[in-house]
């Protein structure tokens, strides 16, 4: 019972933006418009705004590892790759039946983690970082990238599964979930919506109270002055490492999702463009806090959908302005400067009255 | 009881040496000055006893066990802790917050509140605790960092410079602030060109110049040491 209400206390702490009744009345508030939305809408437009939410956990894995850890990742990708094709892997060769679909999707995230204990291990142990992180973690995703779309022939298999190169990999079963008679399919539609929206409500108060713990206490040690860190006696590479796994994880459900969503995933979606938006949205709305990360990702995707109409080339470019304009404007991300000059104003305003 | 114990230990930087040969034991319950003009190695020293270099030969002893390779966050947790010669405080977040990262391995909960507030009070940073740490003065910023570095306890608290950029009335605050934690029983190693300083607190004095242990001894019997004065000296003319 105690343990229960010290987590409940971590929801808010000096780690995340948002306290008190005014914030929480605005988080149920925006939930519950998010739960009553799909009544308003159609089941294609529902599905679409899915395909927003997929993103938002790797945009969260960036927001902990960049914003919080202190480390630029360009490795989120590859877990999003690896977890999508593993997902393929397992349901094609094991079938979907016997809610095989959920094993199969907490057994691909575990592939993704897996290999970031390694990579990481190596990184973090072998005193790799800064901008040599970033390179690492590049190459190792631009490698993958290559590798797979070179698996074209039929002896690139595992098992039933045909890796297909360029093509990628499709026609794997969407998650399903075991009822009487005959299992409930989760397409892209209501039914994934709910259940997406579940896993980004836990996901993102999970991440609160983790951020807002000891443990997110260090890691912004880290970030801040790693030295500093090592000589209060922290094992910093041990808190790297975990918190580069846990992004992984989290990426590792956004790429699972995305494969769930469309039921397909390709190699591009581990290439140099895919690597490169998820730091854009984060660097937009403000990587070093998990609600500004959060907004910015659904503000940017929803902002860069609505260009693609028009031309993806463009909207690329846009893309790319947006970047440097925030570098440039508010380099700790728009939304989260935009937020802090509205607390400032509001807090003037109280002095003046006062 | 000796609490550190260097043992003929060697540090090249390419063909400088740094750290040469150099033999110091440190007692348990002392507070001992470590001088010398400026690149004598005093820093590199104290990198070393905290394990951010490893010594080219020789072994470092530390209550009796050889730690010379253990890593840093080890001889930490040791009892070692160190405020280093440029602060290295936790800038962008809160005076308190660096506080309780420095202190919530050790306490937890209401106890842990308690404990920040102490130390805050201890340090005169009462009224900062809101503040972000990056924006405290230079002075501050020391203070803040000690607090750190006793928050942890140590049996061995090293300080690299304390008083660089404090005012003599601040400087004569940080004497007695060392003073204090002495006679609770914690052993100081310091690095301090202030001599009001090191008159104010040290029991023993260690010249080091060269990387080489020159004079060790009483601040009095240093102070009357022609030879110190000259390498002093020939640090000004240089
Ligand atoms: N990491 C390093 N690499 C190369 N040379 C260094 C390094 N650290 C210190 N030095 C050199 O070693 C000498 C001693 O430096 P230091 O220990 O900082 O002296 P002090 O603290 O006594 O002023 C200086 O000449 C300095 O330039
Ligand atoms: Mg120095």
């Amino acid at each position: 019972m105690s343990v229960i209400v010290s987590l409940l206390r971590r929801l808010e702490g000096p780690q995340t933006l948002g306290r008190g009744r005014g914030f929480w009345s605005l988080f149920a508030l925006v939930l519950g418009g998010a739960v009553a939305y799909p009544l308003f809408s159609d089941g294609y437009t529902v599905g679409n705004t899915v395909y927003f939410f997929v993103w938002v956990f790797i945009a969260l894995s960036l927001s902990l590892i960049w914003g919080y850890g202190g480390s630029l990742s360009f490795g989120q990708t590859a877990f999003f790759g690896i977890a999508g094709y593993g997902y393929g892997i397992l349901t094609i060769n094991f079938g979907a039946g016997y809610g095989f679909t959920w094993v199969a999707l907490l057994l691909a995230i575990a592939f993704a983690a897996l290999f970031a204990l390694l990579l990481g291990y190596f990184m973090f142990f072998g005193r790799i970082a800064g901008v040599f992180l970033g390179i690492v973690t590049l190459a190792v995703t631009l490698m993958l990238e290559r590798f797979m779309a070179q698996t074209a022939g039929p002896e690139w298999h595992i098992g039933a599964a045909r890796l297909n190169g360029f093509n990628g990999m499709s026609a794997m079963p969407p998650l399903m979930i075991p009822w009487f008679d005959e299992p409930i399919v989760l397409f892209a539609d209501i039914g994934l919506y709910y259940v997406v929206l579940g896993m980004l409500v836990v996901v993102y108060l999970g991440l609160r109270v983790l951020m807002n713990s000891s443990f997110g206490n260090v890691i912004v040690a880290i970030r801040e002055n790693p030295e500093r860190a090592e000589m209060l006696g922290y094992d910093i590479r041990k808190y790297q490492l975990i918190t580069f796994v846990i992004g992984a994880a989290l990426a590792g459900l956004s790429g699972v999702l995305y494969t769930v969503w469309g039921q397909y995933i390709t190699p591009s979606s581990m290439g140099m463009t895919a690597a490169a938006l998820p730091l854009i949205w984060v660097a937009v709305g403000g990587r070093s806090d998990l609600t500004t990360t959060v907004i910015g990702t659904l503000v940017v995707l929803s902002g860069f959908q609505a260009l693609t109409i028009y031309g993806s080339q463009y909207a690329l470019v846009f893309m790319g302005v947006l970047l440097v304009a925030t570098v440039l404007v508010a380099p700790n991300g728009l939304v989260l400067g935009i937020i802090n000059w509205i607390t400032r104003l509001a807090r003037r305003r109280k002095q003046e009255a006062a | 009881m000796a609490l550190l114990q260097l043992r003929d230990l060697n540090k090249h930087f390419g063909g400088l040496h740094v750290t040469n040969s150099v033999n110091l034991v440190l007692e348990q319950g002392e507070i001992h000055c470590l001088i010398g003009p400026n690149g004598a190695g005093k820093s590199t020293l104290f990198r070393l006893i905290l394990g951010e270099h490893q010594p080219g030969s020789g072994q470092i002893c530390f209550a009796g066990e050889d730690i010379t390779a253990l890593k840093s966050f080890a001889r930490i947790r040791r009892g070692l802790s160190v405020k280093f010669q440029v602060p290295g405080v936790f800038k962008g977040l809160s005076v308190r917050q660096n506080l309780e990262i420095a202190l919530q391995s050790r306490l937890h909960g209401g106890e842990l509140v308690q404990e920040i507030d102490r130390l805050l009070a201890f340090l005169g940073l009462a009224a900062e605790q809101a503040q972000t740490a990056g924006n405290l003065s230079h002075g501050q910023k020391q203070w803040l960092e000690i607090g750190m570095a006793i928050a942890l306890k140590p049996r061995l608290l090293l300080l690299d410079e304390p008083t660089a950029g404090m005012s003599p009335e601040e400087t004569h605050m940080t004497g007695e602030m060392v003073r204090r934690l002495n006679a609770l029983g914690m052993t100081v190693l310091a690095i301090e060109h202030d001599m009001a300083f090191v008159r104010q607190v040290a029991q023993r004095v260690t010249v080091l110049h060269l990387g080489q242990v020159f004079a060790q001894g009483s601040i009095d019997e240093i102070v009357a040491d022609e030879r110190v004065a000259a390498i002093y000296l020939g640090q000004t003319h240089a």
